[in-house]
């Protein structure tokens, strides 16, 4: 790998490294990935909530927070320069709005308006 | 001309390595790359979603069986008492392989944070096993191997259920997304090796803090990814 | 440095150890790539013009007999395959190398390896799709592929598998590069050269490469799926076992909308840059110019239904993709009118560069408007499939990309080789194109209104076709005697140009600041940038002269740059790089070995399908070995010497 240590890693220093949390946050984030996992399993196994209407939305908002929080602690999208941030957020706010349109469009997501798909 | 050229220069203008952000080049272009990432694995996603439930031949995720008829279906039976729900789904072990690789994840951020702060010293026991890169480098390693033998056992399984690649669109699908996803969890488990024998070679210190970083962010990457396909794949029929 | 070369008056700045084919092939210098990257794509270019006006000869009258309909859908299949990927993306891709380290006061791109890399895969992606046609198994089912009529059913034979994984390992090549040339543009930018001060050609390269990496993983997918059913049985396209016809569709138009934006924007970019200098005005509304790009950028992803309205999607889905597509039409034409408001008032100088902008902004105009009237659904369905959409994106593609690139040709030809090319000879190129380019297009309109079909091989008499068809081609030829023109001048002014100056055309982008050739190091020592037009800053202004260091000299040239007189003042041979203690990163073969690797595994792969199945294996298993040997060394050798 060609070239990293160099005088550009002492000019990163403060902004980058001083602000990461601590070993403790990391560990609290892995206890909080697992009782989410946990609860998703759970609720697969829970016929009142597996075949109630807020399944689905509870499960993509539970995983969504999973989502963001590895995003945001684990790889320090919160911690680090405003450059990864828009250089992940702008090509993942895409994809997501052309798969969803993409479902629409194969019917997969009922719209009740008209007839698409 | 050579005052001009050399006179009051300072590291901007000679600097080799001089870059307009004080970033690292590569750490960039990965972030770039895992942003491409997200349009590859979305549309792979995508599509296992719009082909669920349209193939024409079983075996399919989720399947119930009214043990009456015959019938089987991918959703519940209308008039049948009894029917029986069979997802050929695994969703046990895939619980413990997503609970592995969220485990390796943490390994992961600690063995980043374990090379940033090398130099600071050690003085009790739980420091030093804090402290150790090459631990958690393995660990990560280990558990990366342990989600890969996991799918391994599910693919393996599958295979004796009758569903293959090229059984139905539910097969082809579902092989070719968790295939690419197991495909990028090989490559991070080459790359965790690579590194773990340079730390045992040389130890890895703050100097090469963004070597590792880098690593992390491809393995988290690919960890979040998982996330996705866990719920949607896995838990939602 | 204080001697002055005397006789030849420009001195070649490359060491001898930087000649000869074994330098070219190792090379890992933005410029040399970009010179390779030129040729390469020049020679596409040809190939694949050659291959239209096959097309247009068979078309010249009813029921032509030159082509049979397979050789005739391989032809066509490979028109558009091959100006698409092979020849308008790589010349984009000529200035992306040459222009952005340039443009943005860098020494070389972000990652140099990545980028020969780059140019190799391509080189022997290209290889690999256009091969078979000399054997006449080229790829026949159109540029697009549509699937199911590319699955192993309905296309049993090879011809689909080389397009298939040609185009898989063209990707790879676009991708790598969009990750360099994005790294390069955010991170490698001189003191003071902000985005706002940026030029508008390495904004618009920045906003195509994001448009490269967000478009491409959808192809990528789509060609994974096909090639898993041709080579591995997959089911993904198989209607039969309940798959859906336009998944296929879908995934390649999600690709297919942007890649044209990624033809078109740099196109823009170039423009941007020829006609301040020619109309000695800042361009207008430089802000505006970028939004509009970046918009442009983003709405590209969200019309790509706009292709297939025919098939059947639905009032509502038509509807948001038809507002979505006439959206569009908002940014770019601010663009046209911006360009038009900086020659507005402004001196201006008809050098062919600027007659091949204005032929741009003129041509994409028409495109852009028959684009809108096809944007709309009602009249989508009476032009679609017919040569009206072959008329609107030849004005797009043909009158937008090919006219820009040939003025970004004649513009930085002299930043290039160090000489100008001949005005007269380029003139008569240009209005050969001109007028060839509009006899050859325009009557297609009328064809296609009057329900000629796309990619027919013939067609009977009496349809009131035969006039606009042999228009057509009688204007394909001008285009071929036109680009012959262009191969004259350009090998001519090569051996023999006018010696250009710096600044031969007097513009204001830091690329003008340092010699021509570009030396290279690029920047004798990394300039800061105060203004968008930093040369233009200095030479209005003495004692601003010593912001921008001035490459060999460290001082501006102040006289006038005429552009049709070469200057017969010498300019004295820049320093070497070694003289100047400036490390550059060294020359390797591995980039080269890794590329050609990739192209061979994945001939095993057609191996495996159509001949042995055991050497397919093998031969895939060999190569892949030789991806991740020449990776490693790759890998653990650093890329510059210690210093």
């Amino acid at each position: 790998m060609g070239h990293s240590s160099d005088q550009s890693v002492a000019a990163r220093l403060p902004d980058a490294e001083v602000h990461h949390p601590t070993w403790q946050t990391y560990v609290w984030v892995g206890v909080l990935l697992t009782v989410i996992t946990i609860v998703e399993v759970s609720a697969y196994y829970i016929p009142a909530w597996e075949t109630s209407r807020v399944y689905v939305p509870s499960m993509l908002f539970l995983s969504s927070i999973k989502f963001i929080v590895v995003v945001l602690v684990y790889m320090h999208l919160k911690y680090d320069h405003k450059i990864f941030r828009a250089l992940f957020t702008g090509p993942f706010v895409v994809s997501i709005i052309t798969i969803i349109a993409l479902l629409f469009l194969f019917g997969q997501i009922s719209i009740q308006v008209g007839g698409a798909g | 001309m050579a005052t001009t050229a050399h006179a009051g220069t300072v590291d901007p203008h000679k600097g080799h390595h001089y870059t307009t952000t004080g970033l690292d080049n590569r750490k960039i272009g990965l972030w770039a790359f895992l942003g491409s990432e997200c349009m590859l694995f979305g549309t792979l996603i995508a599509t296992y979603l719009s082909y669920k439930g349209k193939s024409v031949a079983g075996p399919r995720p989720h399947e119930w069986v009214c043990a009456a008829t015959n019938v089987v279906s991918d959703s519940p039976i209308a008039n049948c008492v009894g029917q029986m729900f069979t997802p050929i789904l695994d969703i046990p072990v895939t619980s413990a392989s997503t609970f592995v690789l969220l485990m390796s994840s943490l390994a992961m951020v600690l063995s980043h944070n374990a090379v940033v702060h090398k130099n600071v010293p050690k003085n009790t026991f739980w420091e030093r096993v804090r402290g150790s890169s090459k631990l958690w480098l393995a660990m990560t390693a280990f558990l990366g191997m342990a989600f890969l033998a996991f799918q391994t056992y599910e693919f393996t399984s599958f295979y004796h259920e009758g569903l293959k690649l090229s059984t139905n669109l539910f097969g082809s699908s579902f092989f070719t997304l968790t295939g690419f996803h197991g495909g990028h969890v090989t490559f991070g488990v080459l790359w965790l090796w690579t590194l773990f024998a340079i730390d045992v070679k040389r130890g890895l210190g703050p100097d090469d803090a963004t070597n590792v970083d880098l690593l992390a962010l491809y393995w988290h990457f690919v960890d979040v990814v998982w996330i996705a396909i866990f719920t949607l794949v896995y838990l939602i029929k | 440095m204080a001697t002055i070369a005397a006789a030849p008056t420009y001195a070649p700045s490359t060491a001898a150890s930087n000649t000869g084919m074994w330098s070219w092939i190792t090379t890992v210098d933005h410029k040399r790539i970009a010179v390779m990257y030129l040729y390469t794509s020049l020679f596409f270019f040809m190939f694949g013009g050659l291959e239209a006006v096959i097309i247009r000869t068979q078309l010249i009258a009813p029921n032509g007999t030159i082509l049979n309909a397979e050789i005739y859908n391989q032809l066509m299949t490979m028109h558009g395959t091959t100006m698409i990927f092979l020849a308008v993306m790589p010349l984009s891709a000529v200035f992306f190398n040459f222009l952005i380290p340039l443009q943005i006061g860098a020494r070389d791109v972000a990652f140099p390896r990545l980028n020969a890399f780059s140019y190799w895969v391509y080189l022997f992606g290209g290889i690999v799709i256009t091969m078979p046609i000399f054997f006449a198994l080229a790829p026949n089912a159109g540029w697009f592929g549509y699937a199911p009529l590319t699955t192993p059913q309905f296309s049993p034979g090879v011809n689909i598998d080389y397009w298939v994984i040609g185009l898989q390992i063209l990707g790879i090549s676009s991708l790598a590069a969009g990750f360099n040339f994005i790294t390069t543009i955010i991170n490698m930018r001189a003191p003071g050269m902000n985005l706002m001060r940026m030029p508008i050609f390495t904004w618009m390269a920045l906003v195509t490469q994001f448009l490269i990496i967000l478009a491409f993983p959808a192809i990528t997918v789509a060609l994974i799926f096909l090639q898993f059913d041709r080579f591995f049985g997959t089911q993904f396209y198989a209607i039969a076992a309940g798959a859906d016809p336009l998944l296929w569709q879908h995934l390649f138009w999600i690709f297919g909308h942007p890649e044209v934006y990624i033809l078109v924007l740099p196109a823009f970019g170039l423009v941007s840059e020829i006609i301040p200098t020619f109309s000695r005005k800042p361009l207008f509304g430089y802000p505006v110019m970028v939004y509009s790009g970046i918009l442009i950028g983003f709405l590209g992803f969200g019309v790509w239904a706009h292709h297939m309205f025919a098939v059947g999607m639905g009032p509502i889905a038509d509807t948001m993709f038809s507002m979505m597509t006439l959206l569009i039409a908002i940014p770019t034409g601010v663009k046209i009118f911006n360009w038009i408001s900086t020659m507005w008032g402004g001196a201006l100088r008809f050098t062919t560069a600027m007659l091949f902008a204005i032929g741009l902004v003129s041509l994409f105009t028409i495109g852009g408007i028959s684009g809108v009237m096809h944007g709309s659904p009602p009249a989508d369905l009476q032009q679609t499939d017919t040569y009206f959409v072959v008329a609107h994106f030849h004005y797009v593609l043909f009158g937008g990309s090919i006219m820009a690139i040939f003025g970004g040709i004649y513009l930085y030809f002299p930043k290039m080789f160090g000489r100008l090319m001949n005005e007269t000879l380029g003139k008569w190129h240009f209005w050969l194109y001109f007028i060839g380019m509009n006899l050859t297009f325009f009557p297609m309109h009328y064809a296609g209104m009057l329900g000629m079909p796309r990619r027919i091989y013939r067609y009977d008499g009496g349809q009131g076709w035969e006039l606009f068809n042999l228009i057509s081609t009688i204007g394909s030829y001008m285009l071929v005697v036109a680009t012959a023109i262009f191969v004259y001048n350009f090998f001519r002014s090569r051996r023999s140009g006018a010696i250009a100056t710096s600044d031969p055309w007097g513009a204001g982008t830091l690329e003008w600041s340092i010699p021509s050739p570009a030396p290279e190091y690029n920047f004798a020592e990394i300039p800061t940038v105060r203004s968008r037009y930093p040369v233009w800053d200095i030479k209005s202004s003495e004692h601003g002269a010593h912001e921008i260091p001035h490459g060999e000299l460290g001082e501006i040239h102040m006289r006038d740059h005429s552009m049709d007189t070469a200057s017969t003042e010498v300019e004295p041979a820049p320093k070497s790089a070694k003289e100047l203690g400036i490390v550059l990163p060294n020359n390797t073969v591995m980039p080269a070995i890794a590329a050609l690797s990739i192209a061979l595994s994945s001939l095993g792969l057609v191996l495996m399908r159509n001949e042995n199945k055991t050497v397919g294996v093998v031969w895939s298993v060999v190569s892949a070995i030789m991806i991740f040997v020449s990776i490693y060394y790759w890998m653990t050798t650093p890329l510059e010497d210690e210093h």
